[in-house]
């Protein structure tokens, strides 16, 4: 299938194909077995954002799961982008989870490999990684395409009965940014070839180095079969952009972002207002077909953040015809 | 070869200080290599325990012995064997295989463990071994030009290193844990074959590793009739 055909009903998709600059956010799910805390973050969200990535266990720490969670939030209106992360569940374990998160209206789903357990609360876990995040992309396009899951067998729900497939918009991630760079884009291009229908990038602080991506990206003329959206999130002190400079792997600063953020009166105003620019940048920049906001905790800034930086009203989709 | 750890002296300790006597048992192949229960340890260790036995005024005999395999019967001596049978417990040295096999081969025996059995690895300097193996029943070296990502990459991800890789360092621990995929990627561009990584590689068959249970070679040529 072409990237412009439709593969889903998904609002998110709907929007990439109408050539629409896509604006993306993220709900991190609670520690508690409480679904009010979902509402409200989703509450914040919707009108705002085109879909919302629901995290998956996000840096290896237990939290409500990112198939129920985005069940709560579809309740609440608000589009989910269900992260899977093959750190946690095996391919018996994905699949079913596919199945049922597609039975239940879920089409955006964002493949990772997952943050490794030792940063997270249960270091002594026993990892999974029986497939990675390039063989689970192949795997969700094998079970809509062909309607069959990774063993061969037919995805249907008894012996004569038509293939029930589920309907997935299949997202992967790409950084940019983590070493070796020479190996990013073919990274990119191996998820593109498994079947990747978007992309969400890492968040971005080196626009230089992202630009030179960029650049690669368009000589391989992989926004074209691709839709890319670009990571954001708004610094909010600089020490937090030096403590993710020094602590965090595949995150990179340019020193002027630092110098900006240690210069500002009002540090979080700023971490905005720099957000707001990579943002303008983006909608210019051939091959970036939206923005993906990472607020994770600061929820409730999106809308106003999308307000300023001419993101609303979000795109009507209409009636997407599905395929 | 199997890399192995003694156990913290403590626990060791602990484990046999109630017998009245007991065979420390080393073994001559991988555990004397990864200088962890040879001949030297053996002798060493027995020191020890004699030591904090008459601290706590226990009294602990232990007797000395090393052979060449622990894994394989035809080393067990007749010497061996009757010093293994009079003592009230074997303490060995050797690895997870030698220990079970003392258990196999005397079945009526009680055997602890003094060692932590770690990893297929190779001597990379004097005091510095690395995992190079994690045995998964199908090698896959030949795609990645001999460098193995399901042993050498934190993850065991087989089409690419994540986003976790600085400065040719895993973020799973980056002073000791070098990036697989950083060592596969220089590897591929030194040897000119950096076309092979687009390939996509589909999910492993993990039923030739321990995931299709404890595994078995029987080679028929090889048997007796």
């Amino acid at each position: 299938m072409a990237r412009n055909d439709i593969k889903t009903d998904s609002r998110l998709e709907g929007v990439l194909k109408k050539g629409e600059f896509a604006f993306t956010g993220e709900l991190g799910p609670p520690k508690g077995a409480d679904r009010s805390r979902v509402e409200e973050k989703a509450r914040y969200l919707k009108g705002s954002v085109d879909a919302a990535n629901i995290t998956d266990n996000q840096t290896a720490i237990v939290r409500m799961s990112s198939f129920a969670a985005s069940a709560i939030a579809m309740d609440c209106g608000l589009e989910p982008v269900m992260q899977i992360t093959t750190r946690d569940r095996n391919r018996l374990a994905i699949q079913s989870d596919v199945i049922g998160a597609s039975a239940m209206g879920i089409r955006n789903m964002l493949c990772l490999s997952g943050d490794h357990q030792s940063f997270g609360n249960h270091q002594t876990a026993k990892n999974v990684h029986d497939i990675d995040s390039v063989q689970l992309v192949a795997m969700l396009k094998k079970m809509r395409d062909e309607g069959k899951f990774e063993c061969g067998d037919e995805i249907k729900n008894f012996k004569k009965a038509d293939l029930a497939p589920p309907k997935i918009f299949i997202g992967a991630a790409a950084n940019p940014f983590a070493e070796p760079l020479d190996f990013r884009v073919i990274r990119l291009e191996k998820k593109i070839n498994a079947g990747a229908d978007f992309i969400q990038t890492q968040v971005i602080y080196d626009m230089e180095r992202f630009r030179k991506w960029m650049d690669e990206v368009r000589e391989k003329g992989l926004h074209e079969k691709v839709y890319i959206l670009a990571g954001i999130t708004p610094l909010k002190s600089a020490r937090m952009a030096k403590y993710m400079k020094e602590n965090v792997s595949g995150i990179s600063f340019t020193d002027d972002i630092i110098k900006r953020m240690e210069q500002a009166e009002d540090q979080k105003t700023e971490g905005i207002q720099i957000a707001l620019e990579q943002i303008e940048e983006m909608k210019k920049m051939e091959g970036v077909h939206g923005v993906h906001l990472m607020a994770i905790g600061a929820e409730k800034s999106v809308p106003s953040i999308a307000e300023k930086a001419g993101l609303l009203p979000r795109p009507e989709v209409g009636d997407v015809v599905t395929a | 070869m199997i890399v192995a750890e003694q156990k913290p002296f403590e626990e060791i300790f602990e484990a046999v200080k109630d017998y009245d006597k007991i065979l420390l048992l080393g073994c001559g192949t991988c555990v004397t290599v990864c200088m962890t229960g040879g001949e030297k340890e053996v002798g060493i260790l027995s020191k020890q325990l004699r030591l904090a036995a008459k601290k706590e005024n226990k009294n602990l005999e232990v007797l000395e012995r090393t052979i060449t395999r622990q894994c394989d019967e035809e080393f067990f001596d007749e010497d061996t064997a009757v010093k293994i049978k009079e003592v009230d417990a074997v303490l060995s040295v050797g690895c997870g295989v030698g220990i079970q096999h003392i258990a196999y081969l005397f079945p009526d025996v009680v055997v602890r463990s003094g060692v932590n059995t770690k990893f297929f690895g190779a001597n990379m300097q004097q005091g510095i071994w690395s995992e190079r193996c994690a045995g998964c029943g199908e090698c896959v070296l030949d795609k990645y030009e001999g460098i193995c990502p399901i042993a050498r990459c934190s993850k065991g991800l087989m089409n690419g290193p994540c986003g976790g890789s600085s400065e040719g360092m895993c973020e799973v621990d980056p002073e000791n844990i070098e990036c697989g995929w950083q060592q596969i990627y220089d590897r591929m561009k030194r040897l000119n074959k950096l076309d092979k990584l687009l390939e996509n590689q589909p999910p492993k068959d993990w039923s030739t590793h321990r995931d299709g249970g404890p595994r078995k070679i029987v080679r028929e040529d090889m048997m007796f009739d």
